[in-house]
């Protein structure tokens, strides 16, 4: 792998060097795990081990899962309450399972939010961030596919609710609906069940191999860090100024961070198993009754507020229909916002225009960023609302700033804002904030004046 | 390179274009099948109709039924609901469309249109609000004594037609119709 200039592996024994002319593959493994992380790491900078966890975590209770559930619609929710009430420790199987789909999105937002501060979007990462969207994206369609199989109330309600944004595409959403729920009148029956289990059980691999990609991507551009200074590449020992090899330092370090989060996770499963959930998806799904509020899980209600903020009464709405000539209506316009929320995230390495990279240099900056902490926290909490009163109108002005953020207030904050200077080497920052006061070098004793 | 400019028609070419093609086809021809299985199958296109018996449906009660995995409501209406949706003029219908699958594209929302009976009796609609699939209330719920939907507060009249709220269409009516005095088939 190109790079910071490092050591690389090489085999010593005859049997080392045998494999290694065949298949470099402990060079490989020796040289992604001893690569030069930028030493000023902070704690923001643990997320990625915790969400590799939290994967690994998710497969191995899934496939355990999967040995008691079972696809039908019949069956279904029985098998959960199987799971959890005759299978061996199945309760607390499911439990993990259940509250790990939490605690990955709470590392997938802290990782992604770390991400839009230090500036890790801008080039050169932008690959890296839009691997990241991806599996952003594919981690939401297997949240919701995962909540389908219980089949209770709001698995079967939110897949009406859900699918029925596909039917709100223009002149070819209903043939999209039927052809996803595969029955002809876009009733949500054992089809669905069907293939929702189906690709519940493949995309979380598809996310894996998006995970090894994205980690090649950002081994080979090299961490970013809170400085958002680059590590020197002029030699090796300018570059090992500059960083130390991710194992031991960064691992240990690492693990301890994930110990302190699996005791809170452990909290939650043991403590509070259901508190994320719902009530009502405890009752067997019924088509002939609603739940009085559906909501979604608490990790869509961002997305779930923008796509309800926008309705009929909106002028923007009113305008897009009638210079669509009435191709896009309120319902579609609501779905085009929710997807577009994540496409100009995505977007970001090319709407922010700033010559610094990380926003501990830029003044106003912060500010801005702050308050797109407080918006997303603000639309989590209306999207969880019904939709009347004062709350439309809530959603409807957070998210025009989550839009504002990225389309107006990026490309414009280059050129307006002046930033500070950031420190020339990660080295001096390094020094500046983490060596310890004597920096390890004073004499013990001073010299007698 | 020139070679090849100057000679745009050689048999090198041609296969070139031909087993690129060949390729295309036959990638299509094989993702096809893998897309089009996800469709409806075969059963559960043919359980397309049911009958229902409705002789116990007295007016002023309803019945739900389940029709090709979505409910369907039975009511026959008393007078007073015929006569209150009567009286609606057309131009106060948000959807001014009959949504009658018995009927064409271009029939009104009249109650007569609505209704699958002369006398206005019985009206059979599907149980799934227009704006995100819930199922209304019924039994004269909502402002106007029809049906409302709790998830979104979208109000119905006594003839299924949306009056209130988010949801943009009529509750549509399937293609239904009597076989014999007690019995309706759906579909």
């Amino acid at each position: 792998m190109a790079g910071i200039p490092h050591d690389h592996y090489e085999p010593n024994s005859n049997g080392e060097k045998w494999l290694h002319s065949r298949l470099p593959i402990v060079g490989l493994l020796y040289d992604t795990l001893m690569i030069p992380t930028p030493k000023n790491l902070n704690w923001m900078w643990i997320w990625g081990i915790v969400l590799t966890f939290t994967l690994v975590l998710q497969i191995v209770t899934g496939i355990v899962l999967v040995m008691h559930y079972v696809p039908h619609v019949d069956m279904a929710f029985q098998s959960v309450e199987h799971i959890m009430r005759n299978v061996n420790g199945g309760h607390m199987i499911r439990y993990f399972h259940m509250n790990g789909a939490s605690l990955f999105f709470f590392a997938v937002y802290l990782h992604i939010f770390r991400g839009l501060y230090y500036g890790s979007y801008k080039a050169p990462r932008e690959v890296t961030w839009i691997i990241g969207m991806l599996i952003y994206v594919l981690m939401m369609g297997t949240a919701f596919m995962g909540y389908v199989l219980p089949w209770g109330q709001m698995s079967f309600h939110g897949t009406a609710v859900i699918t029925g944004l596909f039917g709100a595409i223009p002149f070819i959403g209903e043939s999209v609906q039927v052809w996803l729920l595969g029955t002809p009148n876009g009733a949500i029956d054992q089809p669905a069940l069907n293939r929702f289990f189906s690709l519940h059980y493949l995309l979380p691999f598809v996310i894996a191999g998006l995970v090894a990609v994205h980690i090649w991507a950002f081994h080979t551009t090299g961490n970013n860090n809170p400085t958002g200074v680059e590590v020197r590449r002029t030699s090796k020992e300018d570059a090992a100024k500059d960083t130390l090899p991710f194992w031991p330092y960064f691992v240990i370090k690492d693990l301890f961070a994930l110990g302190i989060i699996m005791a809170l996770f452990m909290a939650v499963v043991g403590f509070m198993p259901n508190y994320l959930g719902h009530p009502d998806n405890y009752i067997p799904a019924n088509p002939l009754a609603t739940p009085s509020h559906i909501v979604p899980e608490w990790y869509f209600l961002p997305f779930y507020a923008i796509l309800r903020a926008f309705d009929q009464e909106v002028w923007l709405v009113i305008a897009v229909n009638w210079l669509s000539f009435g191709i896009i209506d309120a319902k579609f316009f609501g779905v085009i916002a929710m997807f577009g929320a994540i496409v100009v995230m995505a977007l970001a390495p090319w709407l922010d225009t700033s010559s610094v990279r990380s926003g501990r240099y830029r003044p106003m900056f912060k500010w801005w960023f702050w308050l797109l902490v407080v918006d997303f926290i603000v639309l989590m909490w209306v999207g969880a609302r019904p939709a009347e009163g004062i709350y439309p109108y809530i959603a409807l002005l957070g998210s025009t700033y989550w839009f504002a953020y990225f389309l107006v207030i990026l490309p414009l904050l280059g050129v307006i804002e002046k930033p500070m200077t950031p420190p020339a080497t990660i080295e001096d920052d390094f020094n500046a904030h983490y060596a310890p006061d004597d920096a390890g070098s004073t004499t013990l004793a001073k010299p007698a004046e | 390179m020139s070679h090849a400019d100057e000679n745009p028609g050689t048999r090198r070419d041609f296969l070139y274009y031909a087993t690129a093609g060949a390729g295309a086809v036959l990638t299509g021809a094989a993702v096809w099948p893998l897309v089009n299985q996800m469709n409806p199958s075969a059963d559960v296109l043919a359980l397309a109709s049911i009958r229902v018996d409705v002789g116990a449906v007295d007016p002023g009660t309803q019945i739900t039924v389940l029709w090709q995995g979505k409910p369907v409501f039975i009511r026959a209406r008393t007078q007073e609901e015929i006569e209150e949706a009567r009286a609606v003029p057309l131009s106060d219908l948000p959807d001014q469309g009959a949504e009658n699958a018995n009927l064409g594209d271009e029939a009104e929302a009249t109650d007569e249109n609505r209704a699958l009976s002369e006398d206005g009796v019985w009206l059979v609609q599907m149980g799934v609000c227009t704006h995100l699939g819930c199922v209304p209330l019924g039994d004269g719920a909502g402002d106007f004594h029809g049906w409302f939907c709790p998830c979104h507060g979208s109000h119905y009249d006594t003839a299924g037609r949306i009056r209130k709220g988010p949801a943009p269409r009529n509750l549509p009516v399937p293609v239904a119709s009597f076989v014999d005095e007690t019995t309706i088939q759906l579909g």
